[in-house]
């Protein structure tokens, strides 16, 4: 396969996860700014959905009003990562490569593409959320027609890699943000915002009933941390994600009977989370933890565009 | 009255149509109405579109298709396959000749001046010989019928020569669409195509890259106005489908980027033009060429289709000497015929041309497309005011021809039958092996009632062409 092929596919993946990912975060941050609270006013939440979206900010650019940072995470074609852009950016790619996609994938990516060219701008709050139910039905579609229709070969490995990279990077991202809401076992909870807070990241990746499925307690900071991080049911979790990319990469290394670096790599990975304890996580630190995840996983990102990609 | 497809001169139905005229008479309007939207509805959804330059309001458009075939009789058809290949091979000892020993210029049959300062010429090109020696491999004849015997090309289009996939699309749709009509008739089959591009292009192939080199479709991009064709030839042909980015040279070897390592590249079907192919030796802006790729061309080690440097033989100019060109290599008379064309370069030729400017059709040497050009007897006073000082200012520039009386053919519109003016393009494919010809071609048809410009970009629309087996 051609690399500009392999890499096409990959970044409609990657940009197919982002704009679920952002969708999820603006869902969520709606709800939060829409409850009452002393410590959290309304900009200061959305400032924080802005840094959790993990988007680039333009120089000079001053989003503060939280209507502008909704437009921008959700419509600006001045944010690459906005949702219409990775929409955009996604059918793009696959249009790029069309004949390496069923007509069901094409159909789904194409079709979301052109609703999104019918949209009449601004769209008010009530059709923001329906907007955002939307682009969560075109990611499903996407996996559907993805996973029903797609023959299991390099094409279909380096489509899956790419969504399976992009959402450990954006559970990542999400939980260096909210570091600070996780605690060890045992430490003192904060108040009615932290829960809402908890409950609301726990929301923001559909994981809320998962949450009172796996740990049948009320939500606590380090059950969250230990859900996000740890757990491998939830498919969410680094290690799960981790676990993810390197059945893919696997796949490819097989089917091409070469393992190269992006492999080694990624196994090595794995390892860190084989016998990982929260408790000791939380004593090292958990920001550092995180961040170290981020680094590797830049890494990784770049073994796989130098083994394949380029 | 121009000569008609069906009707001929006026009198009996010509004997290729006899039994599509009975056919015709008895379908219902309403049968030809839903046949054609069902038509229309397949070619938006498989994406069969074209991009037209210029045009920012609508950049994607299907080319309309009309469901009524042009049909040739296999005599008519035997004729024009012989003066095809006539002409194609005459233009590939031309290429042959003009980019080596030149013999054709010292005998004084061409001034040296309008090859050797031509737009097209390219003097990297002197002295070399692509693989096998082949610099045509598929060239496509625009042809135009003005009566019962009279065929003329109009263009012979030896560059980067389009419109093969309306071939194939256009029989697709009307098998599929009308299944008793091929029952009825014996058609010969243009399905082979692929199959033949495919054996040609490995046969021009360079010596040293084994029985089953590797071929890829060179596009410039998703962007290109024939996109969709070059995706669709990749696609019979089996071959990536590859933009100058995916490719690279190494010690004058092409290889192509892929997930498993390079990949060595032996023959690129180029749907790219000359200048833009290497910025090393070309345009150095283009980003659509491959750094290093002539080198790797003249080290022999990669055969590109066409060769580069062949403008230099479809060029409106070089055309009119298209006649002397054959003579003087095959030592025939041309079997097709020129279009008869004024030499605007020549005195005595321009003072004619300027003095009837009302009747003529003036064009661009090196124009294509149906772009800048004048129709005399459809322009109003102020454009042939307007040509006539862009003419003077640069003769050399254009050439004239009378407007021809282009053959017309039975098409719909609005479900009813109307005439409406055709050519033809057939696709010559050219191999160490020799020259063919897929039975048929393009049929476009000027969509407009009395207009000659059958071009895609122009309004034209396209037909099916069957070749009968008499």
């Amino acid at each position: 396969m051609l690399s500009r092929t392999a890499d096409s596919l990959y970044w409609a993946g990657r940009y197919i996860e982002r704009a679920d990912y952002l969708a999820r975060i603006l869902e969520a941050t709606l709800r939060l700014a829409a409850i009452p609270t002393k410590q959290g006013t309304e900009s200061s939440i959305w400032a924080a959905s802005l840094a959790t979206s993990g988007c680039p900010l333009l120089p000079n650019s001053d989003l503060t009003d939280p209507q502008d940072i909704r437009d921008y995470l959700a419509f600006s074609p001045d944010n690459p990562s906005s949702i219409h852009c990775c929409l955009t950016m996604a059918r793009t790619n696959a249009r790029s490569v069309r004949t390496a996609l069923t007509v069901e994938l094409w159909e789904t990516i194409n079709g979301a593409w052109n609703r999104l060219q019918e949209l009449d701008m601004p769209l008010r709050g009530d059709e923001l959320l329906e907007f955002l139910q939307w682009v969560k039905g075109v990611t499903l579609g996407v996996e559907g027609a993805t996973s029903r229709t797609m023959l299991r070969n390099d094409a279909y490995w380096f489509l899956r890699l790419g969504a399976a990279v992009e959402r450990a990077d954006n559970t990542a991202r999400l939980l260096d943000v909210k570091y600070h809401l996780l605690l060890p076992e045992g430490e003192r909870v904060g108040g009615q915002f932290d829960y809402f807070q908890w409950t609301t990241l726990l929301r923001e990746v559909s994981a809320l009933t998962a949450y009172r499925w796996v740990y049948r307690d009320d939500v606590k900071p380090w059950h969250v941390a230990d859900l996000m991080i740890l757990n491998r049911q939830m498919p969410r979790s680094l290690a799960s994600c981790q676990a993810t990319i390197v059945r893919y990469l696997d796949r490819l290394a097989a089917d091409y009977d070469n393992r190269g670096p992006a492999q080694r790599l990624a196994s090595a990975q794995m390892k860190h989370f084989e016998g990982a304890k929260m408790d000791t996580i939380f004593q090292s630190g958990l920001h550092e933890y995180i961040q170290s995840y981020l680094a590797e996983n830049r890494r990784l990102g770049e073994a796989i565009h130098q083994q394949y990609l380029s | 009255m121009a000569f008609d497809e069906m009707n001929g001169t006026g009198g009996e139905i010509r004997s290729p149509y006899a039994k599509a005229a009975q056919w015709l008479a008895n379908a219902s309007p309403d049968l030809l109405k839903t046949r054609s939207r069902q038509a229309e509805l397949f070619f938006r959804r498989m994406g069969i579109t074209f991009a037209v330059y210029g045009d920012t309001e609508s950049n994607e458009r299907l080319i309309p298709f009309d469901l009524i075939p042009r049909i040739v009789s296999g005599a008519e058809w035997n004729g024009l396959e012989v003066g095809l290949t006539q002409r194609i091979n005459a233009i590939n000892a031309f290429l042959k000749d003009i980019y080596g020993p030149q013999e054709i210029l010292k005998a004084g049959i061409i001034p040296p001046e309008l090859i050797l300062t031509n737009q097209a010429y390219r003097p990297e090109m002197q002295g070399q010989r692509p693989p096998r020696d082949i610099w045509v491999q598929i060239a496509g004849v625009d042809l135009v019928r003005t009566g019962e015997d009279e065929f003329h090309v109009l263009e012979d289009n030896v560059r980067t020569p389009s419109g093969v996939s309306y071939m194939l699309e256009n029989r697709e749709m009307m098998m599929r669409l009308f299944p008793e009509l091929f029952a009825d008739h014996s058609v010969r089959p243009v399905e082979t195509y692929p199959d033949t591009l495919l054996a040609s292009l490995k046969a021009c192939a360079p010596e040293d890259a084994g029985g089953n080199p590797t071929i890829v479709v060179l596009t410039p991009g998703p962007f290109n106005s024939a996109y969709y064709e070059h995706s669709f030839l990749a696609d019979k042909l089996g071959a990536e489908l590859v933009e100058g980015s995916d490719l690279f040279v190494d010690d004058n070897y092409v290889y192509m980027r892929t997930t498993q390592g390079r990949r060595r590249v032996d023959v690129i079907y180029r749907r790219v033009d000359d200048e833009f192919l290497d910025p090393l030796t070309f345009r150095s802006d283009s980003a659509l060429g491959v750094p290093g790729l002539m080198a790797a061309y003249t080290a022999g080690n990669v055969t590109l289709a066409n060769a580069v440097g062949t403008g230099v033989a479809d060029d409106k100019a070089v055309y009119t000497y298209i006649p002397d060109i054959i003579r003087f290599y095959t030592g025939e008379e041309p079997i097709l015929k020129n279009v008869p064309t004024w030499r605007c370069r020549e005195a005595d030729d321009l003072k004619y041309v300027l003095e009837h400017l009302d009747e003529l059709v003036v064009k661009e040497v090196g124009g294509s497309g149906g772009y800048g050009m004048l129709i005399g007897p459809a322009a109003t006073k102020a454009e042939i005011e307007a040509f006539r000082a862009k003419l003077t200012a640069a003769p050399e520039e254009f050439i004239a021809q009378p407007t021809l009386a282009l053959s017309t053919a039975p098409t719909l519109s609005d479900g009813k039958l109307v005439q409406r003016h055709i050519d033809l393009r057939p696709f010559v494919l050219s191999s160490p092996n020799g020259c063919s010809i897929a039975p048929g071609g393009l049929t476009r048809v000027a969509l407009k009632e009395g207009s000659l410009v059958v071009n895609s970009s122009q309004g034209g629309g396209t037909k099916d062409t069957w070749v009968l087996e008499d």
